[in-house]
């Protein structure tokens, strides 16, 4: 039997206020342990909280971004567990009440986003540093109450792949948006995966599990592929899928349970009775609508609009910001180089060989690209050799003519210059001159690597093919 | 009717440790807090939204403006047992 797998995610990002949730200590990244903290956070008795505006402000922008539904009144309940990294035995959070319901994001839709407040760190000192041989943890309040969004999709999701690949839309999205710097490494920005699978062809949803612990997009993929491949394996052997919280660990690629006995969650929520309830005010959507930048989805269709790019041209560009920023500078720089081939070595050469940095942080200056493109399109350099131009401007960067000429890749295109040489390929090869001239065209290739190998690669591919027919007179 | 079981289950999940005679008590107390909740439910409350605050204060909220935090020592102080500038706790998996 086929299965097919349903993946939502649930996403915590962490909001770049300057403030905690809900008071006024300040967040600084790697600051001393406990040294951003007072009495709300700590959590000690009779403290009040109070809501900070900026968080709802860009909670409104998170919600506007994707479409939501933003609510005229909005409720903080609370969740009540304990755990060492919760001071007040209750996390503030939202529960039937969330500031924004519903919406999309690309090709997945959004179930909901409401707001919270970050649990505390939990340092584990123990042999070997890893929780369960841990016998004692130290807590460091600097990160409780920090402003969390949490962002639940509906499980759109049908693999590990496409699972990475919109999370890129989503933190894309919220750094264009300035509410986070939606850092995987560094924490703000968590993700879990609810995962299921069920017969192809069939809608009822399998028993799902939670996957915790994909710190980094590539272990987000991996994680999901390895709980597919699990639960696949499960069901063919005739066993069930048991709901439970999985932990995935990256460097054994091992899933384990993380909790031997799971307690069904009872958090009994209630209205947190120190915070009024939250009335959204056009004043306020005003101010969110007036801060929202352009974000992904509009920029690609103003990509293809405006430049004629393709659709998937232009999404690779949108979707990774530093990419559209270097192709619309390059673009500027320049005003005749040809927008699609331009695109075309961004999203393909240039990545391939800074892979996910920013290519505004490499060697290549956008002129310079747009230059090397403008000479490959104008055939003063063949692909091949504006390849290894490329790696000259990545490396040392500098400018592609000067390269070109220093290195001898510039195109040898006319028919003076390969005329000889042709004859040569032509006289090398007599068979496949005389197949050609019957009418098959298959060995084509073989005159055209001659001409290469003689050429040193730099000869123009389709000028040779055409002056190849010239002189064979088909 | 609040039973044994459902009263020894919220205990837990509030770490309480309750006596057999603490159990019994707690049982017939919230079966009568349950009870008079039961009562309001009678009530025709169509239209009616739940009171979740008894005074309508409009939007209290605060501008994200930083404050002193408090220094560590005095954070610290009152930690049962301190550990690298931070409160050590057993280690909640272990």
């Amino acid at each position: 039997m086929k299965y097919e797998p349903v993946i939502g995610l649930e996403i915590h990002v962490q909001l770049g206020t300057r403030t905690k949730m809900f008071c006024g200590c300040e967040l600084t990244f790697g600051e001393p342990p406990n040294t951003r903290t007072c009495p709300v956070c700590l959590g000690l008795p009779g403290a009040l909280p109070v809501v900070n505006a900026r968080a709802i402000h860009f909670g409104l922008m998170t919600g506007m971004a994707m479409g939501s539904e933003l609510a005229p009144r909005s409720v903080f309940h609370r969740k009540n567990y304990f755990y060492p990294d919760l001071p007040k035995g209750y996390q503030i959070s939202q529960y039937d009440e969330p500031l924004c319901l519903g919406g999309r994001l690309g090709d997945v839709r959004i179930h909901r986003v409401h707001l919270e407040e970050d649990a505390a760190k939990l340092v584990h000192v123990g042999a070997s540093g890893r929780i369960h041989s841990s016998s004692s943890s130290v807590v460091d309040f600097n990160r409780g109450g920090t402003p969390l969004a949490e962002i639940v999709t509906e499980p759109d999701l049908r693999s590990g792949e496409q699972a990475r690949e919109w999370l890129t839309l989503l933190r894309t999205t919220l750094r264009q948006l300035g509410v986070s710097d939606v850092n995987m490494e560094e924490g703000s920005l968590r993700c879990d995966a609810n995962i299921s699978v069920r017969p192809e062809g069939t809608t009822e949803l399998g028993t799902k599990t939670e996957l915790k612990n994909m710190n980094s997009f590539r272990f987000l993929e991996r994680g999901i592929r390895a709980e597919v491949a699990r639960q696949i394996e499960l069901l063919e052997s005739g066993g069930e899928v048991v709901q439970e919280t999985l932990h995935y660990d990256p460097r054994s690629e091992r899933i384990t349970s993380m909790r031997s006995k799971e307690e069904a969650h009872d958090y009994r929520y209630f209205p947190e009775p120190d915070l009024v309830p939250v009335r959204i005010e056009q004043a306020m959507l005003d101010e969110a609508r007036g801060a929202m930048p352009e974000l992904p989805a509009d920029r690609a269709a103003r990509l293809e609009r405006e430049h004629g790019l393709s659709e998937a041209s232009a999404k690779q560009l949108a979707f990774r910001a530093e990419l559209g920023d270097f192709f619309e500078a390059a673009l500027g720089s320049d005003g005749d180089v040809p927008a699609q081939p331009l695109a075309h070595w961004v999203t393909g050469e240039l990545v391939a060989r800074i892979g996910d940095s920013d290519p505004g942080d490499s060697r290549v200056e956008p002129v310079a690209l747009a230059a090397l493109v403008g000479m490959v399109e104008r055939k003063e350099v063949n692909q091949g050799g504006a390849r290894q131009a490329l790696d000259c401007l990545v490396a040392d960067g500098g400018e592609p003519r000067a390269i070109v000429e220093a290195q001898g890749l510039g195109a040898i295109g006319g028919e003076d210059e390969l005329s000889g040489v042709i004859d040569a390929a032509l006289a090398a090869n007599a068979d496949a001159a005389a197949k050609i001239q019957g009418g098959n065209e298959k060995p084509m290739g073989a005159i055209l690597g001659y001409v290469m190998r003689e050429t040193k690669g730099r000869a123009d591919g389709g000028e040779v093919t055409r002056l190849v027919r010239e002189k064979l007179g088909v | 009717m609040i039973d044994r079981e459902q009263v020894l289950h919220v205990a837990r999940l509030a770490r309480l440790e309750l006596t057999d005679e603490e159990v019994a008590r707690m049982a017939g107390e919230l079966s009568d807090v349950l009870g008079h909740i039961e009562r309001i439910d009678q009530l025709d409350l169509e239209g009616v939204a739940p009171t979740t605050h008894v005074v309508d204060v409009p939007n209290a909220l605060r501008a994200d403006e930083p404050a002193p935090s408090l220094p560590r020592e005095v954070v610290l102080e009152r930690a049962p047992a301190v550990e690298a500038d931070g409160f050590s706790v057993p280690s909640p998996q272990a």
